[in-house]
C-alpha cells in the first residue's frame, strides 16, 4: 500500500523560550525537530510497509531547511520526500496550509493513505490533518491510537482515544488517520538509513507545480490571524461544602441564588 | 574538546551511537546494575540501528571494516554504561578472529548475523589457572578423525551464554608448548558445551560473564581457525587489534565521569557560590579533562594507524589501553570526591562508573602485562636501529 506522512519542522519546545513583552515564541537559535506527533504517524507508516509492503512518501510544507526533517524520515526507514516550498506560502493559516498540501498530495497521484500526527506542538490547532482530509473530499479519522490496515478489501479499522472512551471505526481507502504519541514509540534511524538520507533527493514542488490558486495561499489566502497568544488562567479551586446533607442542600442553593441563576 | 577532524561519517556514527545509547541505555542502567540483567534491549537498539559491524567489512553485512568508527561507538556507549559498553565491544572480540583468520566460507557463515547484531559472539581463552600466563592452557582438543573432542573450562568469558558464536583456545599438542594451541569456532548447543553460573561482579554488572564448560565437546576440523599450532598467534593478533577498543571504553567511561563532575560542581552551591567557582574543584576538573582528552588522541591515534594498514601496532594499541584505563579509574574516583557524599551514593552515577572502570585496568590483558609488553617493545626497537 502507499501511504503519505505530512510532517512539520518544529522548535525544539523543551529548549524554547517565551518572549515576555510578545508572549511568542522565540525561535532564533533553537534547535528544530519533526513534530513528535508527526514521528508517530511516520513509524506507523513504516509498520504498515514492513507488514504489507508498498511506498512511504513523507511530504512536508516549509522553508529549504526544512528539508533536515524530511532526511530524518528517510534515516527512519521512509521511501521518498517531497518538500512543497515557495515564498508564496508564507504566512499560511491552517486553511492555506491544508489546501496547499491537498494540491501537492493530488499532484502526487495514487495513495491509500494520509497519515498526520494529531496536531502540532508550535501551533496545537489539530486542523490541518482533518483541513487535508475535507481539501481532497475523503473520510478522516483522527486521534489514532491503533490502526490496522486491509489492502485486500481497501480500508483501515482504527482505535481513536477520545477522552473518556476509544472508539473503534472503520475507513475505506483512500483516507486521512491522524495518530497520538500513545500510539507507538518511533524508531531511531540506522546508519544505513542516514546514508541514504545523505544521498537522497528531496522533491521541491513550488506554488505552479502543484496548480494552486493564488488566492488560497499564504499570508493573503488566509481567513484567520493570530490577534493575541496568551495563557488562559488556570481554573481556581473550587470550594467544597460540608455539612450534614440537608445544610449542604441549603448552602448550595444560596450560592446559586446569590449568582442569580436561580 | 579537540577537534578530531571527523569525517561526515564519522560524525555520524558517533552521533548516532550517543542517540541510541542515551535512549535505550541511560534510563536502564541503574537498574540493569542493580539486578544484573543483560542489556538485551539497548542490543537490539545497535542492533536496529546499524552499530554492530562498524569492524566489518560491507561484503560480510558490516560498516566497512573501521577500528576508529568502532571505537567511536564504544566510547559513547560506555560513556553511558561501561557494562553495556563491554557487552558491544565484546562480540567484536569474539569474532575478531574470525575475521583475521577464517576461511571464506567461515566468515560468510558467521560474520553476517553479527555484523547485524542478531547473533552475539564471545572469546574463550582466560582459564582458572591461565590468565596473565596464556600459555597455562589446560583445556585440551584431541584430535579423533575428521573431528577433534575438546574437555577443559574456560573462566570469565565475556558474553558467556549469551553469545552464539565463541572462538575458543585450546591446546592440541601439549608438548609443543605455546606452538600446541589452536583456535575453534565453537557454536553455542554443541553436544557437550554447556556454560557454568553468572559470576557476580564489583563493576560492568549487567554484562555476562559465565565459564564455558566442554565435556567431550565434538567439533569439526571445519571449525579450525588458522590451522593447528596457531591458536596463540590467533589469539595475540586478536588482542592487538581489539585493545583500542578496550581503550575506547575506558575514555567513555571516564568521559561520562567527568560529564557528571562538571554538572554537579555547577549545581552545588556552598559558601554561597556554586562549588564550580571555587579553584579547588576547578583544578581537579582541569586535570580529569586533560587527561580524559590526552586517553582519547592515545586511542584516536592507534585506531587511525590501524585503519591505515600499519601491520606493527603492539606497542601503542598496548600504550593507548595502559593509559585510557589507568585514566578511567582515576577520572572516576575524583568525580566522586567531586560529588563529595552524593558521589559515594548509588543514587548519582559516579560510583557505578567507577566500579565499571575498574575492570578496564585487569581485562584484556592487566596493565601490568601491557607495560611488559611496550617495554618489550621499546627494547625491540632499540635493538633494531643499531
Amino acid at each position: 500500500m502507499d501511504i503519505i506522512v505530512c510532517i512539520k519542522q518544529v522548535p525544539d519546545t523543551t529548549e524554547v523560550k517565551i518572549n515576555p513583552e510578545t508572549n511568542t515564541l522565540i525561535r532564533e537559535g533553537v534547535p528544530s525537530i519533526i513534530n513528535p506527533f508527526d514521528e508517530n504517524a511516520v513509524e506507523a507508516a513504516l509498520v504498515l510497509k514492513e507488514k504489507h509492503g508498498g511506498k512511504v512518501t513523507v511530504i512536508t510544507m516549509g522553508p529549504p531547511q526544512a528539508a533536515e526533517a524530511l532526511k530524518a524520515t528517510i534515516a527512519m526507514g521512509a521511501d521518498e520526500m517531497v518538500l512543497v516550498s515557495d515564498r508564496a506560502f508564507a504566512g499560511s493559516d491552517t486553511w492555506a496550509t491544508s489546501y496547499t498540501l491537498s494540491q501537492a498530495i493530488k499532484k502526487l497521484g495514487n495513495f491509500d493513505l494520509i497519515l498526520c500526527g494529531k496536531q502540532a506542538i508550535d501551533g496545537d490547532t489539530a486542523q490541518v490533518g482533518p483541513g487535508i482530509a475535507e481539501w481532497l473530499g475523503i473520510p478522516q479519522v483522527t486521534f489514532a491510537v491503533k490502526l490496522e490496515a486491509d489492502p485486500a478489501n481497501k480500508k483501515v479499522k482504527v482505535e481513536r482515544m477520545l477522552e473518556e472512551i476509544n472508539e473503534i471505526v472503520e475507513a475505506p481507502f483512500p483516507c486521512v488517520v491522524t495518530a497520538v504519541k500513545q500510539m507507538n514509540i518511533p524508531r531511531l534511524p540506522s546508519l544505513k538509513g542516514m546514508m541514504r538520507a545523505k544521498k537522497a533527493e528531496v522533491k521541491i514542488l513550488s506554488a505552479q507545480d502543484i496548480e494552486a490558486d493564488p488566492k488560497n495561499l499564504g499570508l493573503n489566502g488566509s481567513p484567520t490571524s493570530v490577534v493575541r497568544i496568551f495563557t488562559p488562567p488556570p481554573r481556581g479551586g473550587g470550594e467544597v461544602l460540608t455539612g450534614e446533607a440537608g445544610e449542604i442542600v441549603g448552602k448550595l442553593i444560596g450560592k446559586i441564588k446569590d449568582r442569580k441563576i436561580i | 574538546m579537540l577537534d578530531y577532524l571527523l569525517t561526515e561519517e564519522q560524525i555520524m556514527v558517533r552521533d548516532l551511537a550517543r542517540k541510541v545509547a542515551r535512549e535505550k541505555a541511560l534510563p536502564k542502567r541503574a537498574e540493569w546494575d542493580e539486578t544484573g540483567e543483560f542489556p538485551w534491549e539497548a542490543l537490539k537498539a545497535f542492533s536496529d540501528a546499524d552499530l554492530c559491524g562498524l569492524y566489518i567489512p560491507e561484503e560480510l553485512g558490516g560498516f566497512g571494516q573501521s577500528v576508529f568508527n568502532f571505537c567511536l561507538a564504544t566510547e559513547e556507549i560506555s560513556r553511558v554504561c561501561g557494562g553495556v559498553g563491554v557487552t558491544f565491544a565484546a562480540s567484536a572480540l569474539g569474532s575478531t578472529p574470525i575475521l583475521l583468520f577464517g576461511t571464506d566460507e567461515q566468515k560468510k557463515k558467521y560474520m553476517p548475523p553479527i555484523a547485524k547484531g542478531t547473533k552475539l559472539a564471545a572469546f574463550g581463552l582466560t582459564e582458572a589457572n591461565a590468565g596473565s600466563d596464556a600459555a597455562g592452557i589446560e583445556t585440551v582438543a584431541k584430535k579423533d578423525g575428521d573431528y577433534f573432542i575438546i574437555n577443559g573450562t574456560k573462566q570469565w568469558i565475556t558474553n558467556g551464554g549469551e553469545a552464539e558464536t565463541y572462538t575458543v583456545i585450546a591446546m592440541t599438542d601439549k608438548s609443543k608448548g605455546p606452538r600446541g594451541a589452536t583456535a575453534f569456532i565453537v557454536e553455542k548447543g554443541t553436544p557437550g558445551f554447556t556454560f557454568g553460573k553468572k559470576e557476580n561482579k564489583m563493576g560492568i554488572r549487567c554484562s555476562a560473564t559465565r565459564e564455558l564448560v566442554f565435556q567431550d565437546c565434538k567439533v569439526h576440523k571445519s571449525q579450525v581457525l588458522g590451522r593447528e599450532g596457531m591458536g596463540f598467534i590467533v589469539a595475540m593478533k586478536t588482542l592487538d587489534l581489539t585493545r583500542p577498543g578496550i581503550g575506547a571504553q575506558a575514555v567513555g567511561i571516564a568521559q561520562g565521569a567527568l560529564d557528571e563532575a562538571i554538572k554537579y560542581a555547577r549545581e552545588r552551591v556552598q559558601f554561597g557560590k556554586p562549588i564550580s567557582s571555587l579553584q579547588a574543584i576547578q583544578h581537579m576538573l582541569a586535570d580529569m579533562a586533560t587527561s580524559v582528552e590526552a586517553a582519547r588522541a592515545l586511542v584516536y591515534a592507534t585506531a587511525r594507524m590501524i585503519d591505515a594498514g600499519h601491520k606493527d601496532y603492539t606497542l601503542p594499541a598496548s600504550e593507548a589501553k595502559l593509559f585510557a584505563s589507568d585514566t578511567a579509574m582515576k577520572v572516576t574516583i575524583d568525580a566522586i570526591q567531586v560529588l563529595g557524599g552524593y558521589g559515594y551514593m548509588k543514587e548519582y552515577p559516579v560510583e557505578k562508573m567507577a566500579r565499571d572502570a575498574k575492570i578496564t585496568q585487569i581485562y584484556e590483558g592487566t596493565n601490568q602485562i601491557q607495560r611488559n609488553q611496550i617495554g618489550l617493545a621499546l627494547i625491540k626497537e632499540s635493538a633494531q636501529k643499531k
